[in-house]
Order: structure tokens, then sequence, then C-alpha cells
């Protein structure tokens, strides 16, 4: 488990190759039924390659990076950014750094960053966190 | 085009009910690929992201915002935010309101002016209390801003 210091990184978490069965049970699961993630002939005509990766799966995933160090009950803030889609074949690791440590609240927490990149080192999706620390 | 009656930033829209169900949870915690206790056993406490499944319970998250007509073919999704005030748990009866928080211009790096549409959901649960707030930024592109 992490010490939750400052500057300190949290172990990754690698995911994939992420595949178009992966998009479909989230799809399902969150129930965002945009074509674009499942229907590679919709995704052609609106000028991509194929389906692409709800942003979403990829929050989910990279979220594992914070939650399994505190615990889901410990998280207080998760925010995310979208920047390169996530394409079939593609795998993420997703890291994650904690930067500053500070009583709020009645309790002791960290404030961090996150990054899910691609296997060309490309961003996906980054964002930051608040969590408290466990007792 | 956007089309946007400012008179509606800030209001909320009306209330509807979300039911945080054992099997949906299990469901998208495998969607997420994640194995953790916290969402395994009778009454596990739902994941992360779970709120997104709100799109089961309204169908289209901007139906709540009619005053705001955004360009779907020009949107994208930005950010999106989750506060959580107190645990959610399978078996929580949540009731959820949502508003357009803020709308503003801003000039985009390549030329061409991009609108960001600031979106906001109010969770409380079967008591009353505040559970989580998600909050999501949409920009409409405009002109050439093409990546």
């Amino acid at each position: 488990m992490a010490a939750f210091e400052e500057g300190e990184t949290l172990e990754p978490i690698v995911v994939g190759p992420l595949t178009r069965s992966d998009f479909v049970r989230y799809a399902g699961a969150s129930g965002d039924f945009n074509p674009i993630h499942h229907d590679d002939e919709f995704a052609r005509a609106a000028g991509n390659p194929s389906v692409f990766g709800h942003g979403m799966l990829t929050a989910g995933l990279l979220a594992r990076v914070v939650t399994r160090e505190v615990g889901r009950e410990n998280l207080r803030r998760y925010t995310v950014r979208f920047a390169t889609r996530v394409w079939p074949g593609d795998t993420v690791t997703c890291q994650g750094r904690i930067t500053r440590r500070y009583d709020e609240g009645g309790e002791t927490r960290v404030d961090g960053e996150l990054v899910a990149v691609n296997q060309k080192g490309e961003t996906a999706v980054s964002g930051s966190f608040t969590a408290a620390v466990p007792r | 085009m956007a089309e946007i009656d400012r008179s509606v930033i800030g209001q909320w829209g009306p209330p509807a009910t979300m039911v945080v169900e054992l099997g949906k949870v299990r469901e998208f915690a495998r969607a997420v690929q994640d194995d953790a206790a916290d969402y395994a056993g009778g009454q596990p406490l739902a994941p992360p992201t779970f709120l997104m499944t709100i799109a089961h319970w309204i169908g289209d998250l901007g139906a709540t915002r009619t005053g705001i007509k955004l360009d779907y073919r020009r949107l994208l999704h930005g950010e999106q935010e989750f506060e959580y005030v107190a645990p959610i748990r399978v078996g929580d009866v949540l009731t959820f309101r949502s508003r357009t928080k803020d709308v503003f211009e801003k000039q985009g790096k390549r030329g061409g002016s991009m609108l960001f549409v600031v979106g906001e959901t109010e969770f409380r649960d079967q008591q009353g209390a505040v559970v989580a707030y998600m909050r999501n930024v949409a920009i409409e592109t405009q002109g050439a801003v093409a990546g």
C-alpha cells in the first residue's frame, strides 16, 4: 500500500489490448450507446478509421489507480479530461502521483494527478483526485 | 451553432429517481475491469464513475437543460468531475436534478471561438442528504478548431 507522501508515485495498472467487446461491455453497463463506439460503419462515416472507446471507459480504468490504494469510500473527488482516443488494440497504462498532503474536513487528505497513456506514450485521459488517507 | 437562453443558467431541472441496483453495480465494475472487494458482497459500494449510469434513468443527459440547444456535431466532451460527499451503496434510491451551471466563450489557440457549457447534477439519498455531484464540461467548437 502507498505511504501517501507528497511526490509518491502510485503503482501503475496496465489494461489491454482493449477490444470491441470491452467497448460494448461498457456501453451496456453505462447506457452510453453512441454508435461511434460499437458500429464501425457509423464510425467510418463520421471520419474515423474504426470505432473507438468511450472516454469514460478509460476514466473508469484510471480511477482504479487511486481506489485500490485508498479504498472506494475514501475517494472525495475525481476529475478527468479527454485527450487522444483509444482504439481497438490499444493498451493503456494508468499512472498516478501524489502532489499534496494536508488536513481538511477532520481528516488527512491527499491530492494527486492521474494519466492514462497509450502504447505510443500519448495521453488518452488525464485527471486529478482528492482522497482521504485510510486510517 | 448553439442557441442559448441565458435565463435558464443556474436553474435546476425537475428531479428524477435512480435506484442503485446490485446487478448494475456488478456489471459496471466488470466493464471497468475492477475486481476490488468494494464491489463484491451483497451491498457493495458504487464504483467512482458509476453515476454515469444515470443514462439508464433519464435517457439523455441534456433532457433537463432544454434552454441550451447545442450543435452535437461540433460538441466535445471536455471534462467530467465527480464530487463524493457520502458513500453510495446498492439499495440506495437517489433523487437527482440537473442544471446548466455556466456558459462561457474562449478563443481557441488556432482561431475560432469555443463555447464552454458547464453542467451539474446533484444526487440526494433516500434521507434527502446530498451524496454526490457530477459535473461535466462540454465544448462546442466553432470555426477552424479541428485538431
